[in-house]
């Protein structure tokens, strides 16, 4: 079964490069743009792996995750925080926040990748 | 016949009897049983002092001399008793007040505490003593020679010319004299000091002395009228001769008329027995018409004294003896020897009292002020000031009667009494001016009183004193003649070229005139300092509220001032003054607290004891800064003029001072602020640059892997995927470039480096421009713009292509962040006038989401989160920069309130300000 994968991202062109690459692999991704609506897009897609960014509108980040993590089914969702934002001090409000992995873009597709597998692969 | 030894005897048994009197008298004070030692008539009998040997003796002398001259003596101070009750009422009322221990103290602390001043009259005190004191110690031994001769009958009252070996005599006799009176003045005089300068032994004592003057002389005239009535004696020439003598109402008469009023006022020894010995007013009320009845009873046997020895006595007799010759013609030794003890009784209790009050004077005003001064140490180092206070009066005392013997001995007996007593009365009275005037007039002030006492004093020593030594000290016989420098006009005793026959008038004359105009003259145009205005007031004031004399302390120094206290009212006095005051304060246990009452009390106290000169000093030393009397506040009160004028400016400073600090601490704020914004703005520009490098990376990396794969033959991407890719990296670089123009612009603007090109512009042209440069985004949403010119033909000067970047921004904004599917946009304009300068506002109006309230203000600022509604591109830079340019221009952008969508509000000045350059 292949794996699932939300990626919550308002920039268009960036969703479209994570979409290639992770369906290169033979993921399935599903695409949430709008902050205020993504932890719902995770309750109705029950998605392995959540590719969040960080500044989205209508909602942050680091709120979604907060709120992911205080309900019993995202739980355990592995999230990959994938954000512009770099400095030290935003890794440490995302791990705080409870994000199992923090990015910063721009990225290399295959760390990318490589972590996303690894990720999966926890969980399973 | 009596023998000498005999009188000296009975003179001896007499003075052990007064000093077990005064000795008595203190112990019962002591005890607390003053009660009667108090009384009026105590207080009454004691201004008997005011007769002295030279009234007790010279009065008769005068008589069968000057015929009733010597009535003169007596109705001056009858004169100030009975007119000018109210005013002595007022001085002994500011005595007991201002616990004033002498007149040269009274001088100086009426005049600021002026030490000068105080010394001055103490120096004149006790030059007017000394030939005094003399005159006693004369009349003395001149009395008791009368006895020593008396052996011999046919010399009876013949004693003007003493033999060579009875004038050794004399000398002895006065000398031990003198030291008799120093040990009796210095044993009940100084004998402790009291808190309040009164000695209750003295007192007493002088007043039995009083009574044995009244009672001999009138014993004698008694005597004299039984004597007169019995015997044939023809007193017809005596009467004659008296009545050709008399020249009652002259100017002379009236002079000594008034010079007696002004000495019982100003002599030393009559303000101690007066004010300074005072307890009440019943005292003072009581004496008003006892004390001109005492003096009547004195004067009232003169008259007959005089006429029947003059009568009977052979004409080489000394007539200033005759009340005790006249007793020893008569064989009445016993009633002779009762009148000696009267005269030595007058001599003694005037000698002491004089003594007594000229050692306070010259300790309090001359010796302590000297002494703090040259000590230089405050009251806080290790000495005992009652010590000190007290072996300067005694050496005082010691030396007072010195010059008296001295002068004594120098004058060789010479000169009738009356006139030396008369001198010395002119001489004191030279402080009359400065008294009365300090206590009745309100702008005497020091200078006129140091200037007239010094003018009055100059001219008395001048034209009265040492003239009386008839060329024989300080000035010539040949300046007697002919004046000082051979000048006509200043002969001592022709002053002026004025013809003034008799020298008395002549020198009262001058002295006391030119004294009082002096006095008056330098005190109308001088100026008093607060000091001396606050005294002033305190003394001319009758009633004087007690709110006036508030102090201040600092806490504290409570212990200090209680160790200060012991050593100058004595350690026991001391306690129990700042127990009582303690008590009062409802204090059980422990020192009071310093209040303003205590330190009045304190202060006045130390002054009772060193004067209020020197107590003002002490206390000034004792707490340089923490106590202000408020003597002293009224002395600060002078400069707070001018200290006001200062902190006013003080003021002005500090404000701008503190204006200025607001202004920096703003500033700072600002800094900090713009700090932080820039910490911002950093961090959103390196998150805005990161989010496309992060498409373009990615799709760069993609399209390379696919060349390598190719090449190994892997999968293939279509041809159109790769040109998809990279019109995504092309974009994106777009925007890159777009991001970093935007950043580099907003910085030229708000640094202010932007180059402007000013220019007249017609409005609609502008607006054109605008349509023109969005037509394609208006085509391609399908936009509607509508216009609103209220200004047609409207010129505007600024740099057009600046403001079409805002209307750009500001339209292009409306369409794309619009959320209907047509989006409408009105652009209205208006000119406002604003005072001397006309505006133009411009408003861009959509009918868009708009934004939320409380949003409008960020969204302003540089990348700001503030996104619209459903909108997915953040505003990012452009409405910052265009807010910026509208800052740089002169003019605003604004955020208005409207029902629906946003609008935007530019205003910008019609014409360039012109000192701007452009």
């Amino acid at each position: 079964m292949a794996a699932k994968i939300l990626i919550v991202e308002d920039e268009p062109h960036i969703v479209e490069a994570v979409r290639f690459l992770f369906q290169r692999e033979g993921w399935e991704c599903t695409v949430e743009a709008d902050g205020a609506l993504a932890v719902d897009t995770v309750s109705s897609s029950d998605p392995d792996l959540i590719i969040l960014d960080h500044m989205l509108p209508n909602k942050s980040g680091i709120d979604i995750v907060k709120e992911l993590r205080q309900r019993e089914s995202s739980r355990d969702v592995p999230i990959l925080m994938l954000t512009a934002k770099g400095q030290a001090r935003d890794r440490q409000m995302a791990q705080l926040a409870g994000v199992s992995s923090f990015m910063t873009k721009p990225f290399a597709n295959g760390e990318l990748v490589e972590e996303a597998r690894h990720l999966l692969a926890d969980k399973a | 016949m009596i023998s000498v030894e005999l009188i000296i005897g009975a003179t001896l048994l007499y003075s052990l009897l007064l000093f077990f009197v005064a000795y008595l008298a203190e112990r019962r004070v002591r005890r607390g049983h003053a009660g009667f030692l108090r009384s009026p008539v105590i207080y009454t009998l004691s201004l008997s002092v005011y007769c002295t040997a030279w009234t007790f003796y010279g009065a008769v002398g005068s008589a069968a001399r000057n015929g009733l001259e010597y009535i003169a003596i007596y109705l001056g101070p009858t004169l100030v008793f009975v007119g000018w009750w109210w005013f002595l009422r007022r001085l002994v009322r500011t005595g007991r007040r201002e616990r004033l221990t002498s007149i040269a103290d009274l001088l100086s602390s009426r005049y600021g505490k002026s030490t000068s001043l105080g010394v001055i009259v103490s120096l004149i005190a006790l030059f007017g003593a000394t030939p005094y004191i003399a005159l006693q110690l004369q009349s003395l031994t001149l009395s008791l020679s009368v006895f020593s001769q008396a052996s011999l009958p046919h010399n009876i009252g013949q004693t003007a010319a003493l033999a060579d070996g009875g004038q050794v005599w004399g000398q002895t006799t006065a000398f031990l004299l003198a030291i008799g009176l120093a040990t009796f003045t210095i044993m009940f005089g100084t004998r402790n000091l009291h808190a309040s300068e009164r000695h209750e032994g003295v007192v007493t004592a002088i007043a039995i002395e009083a009574l044995v003057k009244l009672a001999s002389l009138v014993t004698v005239g008694v005597a004299v009228c039984y004597w007169i009535l019995t015997s044939p004696v023809d007193l017809t020439p005596a009467l004659d001769q008296l009545a050709q003598n008399t020249n009652l109402f002259d100017q002379r008469w009236i002079t000594l008329t008034f010079l007696s009023g002004f000495a019982i006022i100003c002599l030393p020894r009559m303000f101690q027995v007066i004010v300074v010995e005072n307890r009440d007013d019943k005292q003072l009320s009581m004496a008003s018409w006892a004390f001109p009845g005492y003096l009547f009873l004195m004067s009232l046997f003169v008259l007959p004294i005089a006429l029947f020895g003059l009568s009977t006595l052979p004409a080489s007799a000394n007539p200033d003896l005759f009340v005790l010759s006249v007793p020893l013609s008569q064989g009445q030794t016993g009633m002779a020897a009762f009148a000696f003890l009267g005269g030595f009784s007058s001599a003694t209790s005037m000698v002491i009292m004089a003594a007594l009050a000229l050692s306070t004077m010259i300790s309090n005003n001359i010796v302590l002020p000297l002494w703090l001064k040259l000590s230089g140490s405050g009251p806080a180092a290790s000495y005992d000031l009652r010590r000190v206070t007290l072996t300067s009066r005694r050496i005082s005392i010691i030396v007072i009667l010195l010059f008296g013997y001295l002068y004594f001995r120098a004058s060789g007996g010479s000169g009738a009494l009356a006139a030396i007593g008369l001198i010395a009365f002119l001489g004191v009275s030279q402080a009359l001016p400065a008294l009365v005037g300090g206590l009745l007039w309100q702008g005497a002030t020091k200078a006129g009183a140091l200037s007239g006492v010094i003018t009055g004093f100059t001219i008395w020593a001048y034209a009265s004193f040492l003239p009386s030594f008839e060329g024989q000290f300080i000035l010539s016989a040949s300046i007697l003649d002919s004046g000082l420098f051979g000048l006509n006009w200043l002969r001592p005793t022709a002053l002026f070229g004025s013809e003034i026959q008799d020298p008395l008038v002549h020198a009262t004359f001058w002295s006391l005139g030119l004294n009082s105009l002096v006095f008056v003259l330098v005190s109308v145009f001088s100026r008093p300092t607060a000091l001396e205005q606050f005294q002033a007031y305190i003394f001319t004031s009758p009633r004087v509220d007690s709110q006036y004399k508030r102090a201040y302390l600092q806490p504290s120094s409570e212990h200090e001032l209680l160790a200060v206290s012991q050593r100058i009212l004595g350690r026991e006095e001391a306690s129990a003054l700042f127990r009582a005051a303690a008590q009062k304060q409802g204090i059980t246990s422990g020192l009071p607290k310093l209040t303003s009452d205590l330190i009045e009390e304190l202060e006045r106290q130390f002054s009772s004891v060193v004067g209020a000169a020197t107590a003002h000093a002490l206390f000034a030393q004792m707490t340089t800064d923490g106590y202000i009397s408020v003597s002293e506040l009224v002395a600060l009160a002078d400069e707070s003029a001018q200290v006001r004028a200062y902190s006013a400016e003080l003021e002005e400073k500090s404000i701008a001072l503190e204006t200025a600090a607001n202004k920096l601490r703003e500033a700072n704020m600002q800094l900090l602020h713009l700090g932080q914004q820039r910490d911002n703005f950093l961090s959103q520009v390196s998150h805005e640059l990161r989010t496309p490098m992060a498409s373009i990376r990615s799709f760069a990396e993609i399209l390379r892997e696919a060349q390598t794969d190719t090449a190994r033959g892997g999968t293939q991407n279509s041809a159109e995927q790769t040109s998809h890719f990279a019109s995504i990296i092309h974009d994106e670089s777009m925007r890159l470039t777009r991001l970093l123009d935007n950043i580099l612009e907003i910085s030229f603007l708000e640094s202010g480096q932007a180059r402007l090109d000013v220019q007249f512009v017609a409005l609609p042209q502008l607006l054109s421009r605008a349509e023109l440069a969005l037509n394609s985004l208006i085509s391609e949403h399908g936009a509607i713009i509508d216009l609103e010119l209220h200004t047609e033909d409207q010129l505007v000067e600024t740099d057009a292509d600046r403001l079409l970047q805002v209307l750009i921004n500001l339209i292009s904004n409306a369409i794309k962040h619009n959320d209907k599917t047509v989006p409408h946009i009105l652009i209205s304009t208006n000119v406002i006038d604003v005072g001397a300068h006309p505006k133009l506002v411009i408003h861009v109006q959509d009918n868009g989401p708009g934004i939320a309230s409380e949003q409008r203000e960020k969204i302003f600022e540089k990348f700001a989160t503030v996104t619209p509604t459903n909108s997915k591109t953040g505003v990012g830079l452009g409405l910052a920069i265009s807010a910026q340019m509208m800052v740089n221009l002169h003019g605003k952008l604004h955020l208005r309130d409207s029902g629906s969508g946003s609008l935007f509000e530019i205003i910008v000045p019609l014409s360039w300000p012109a000192d701007e350059p452009s």
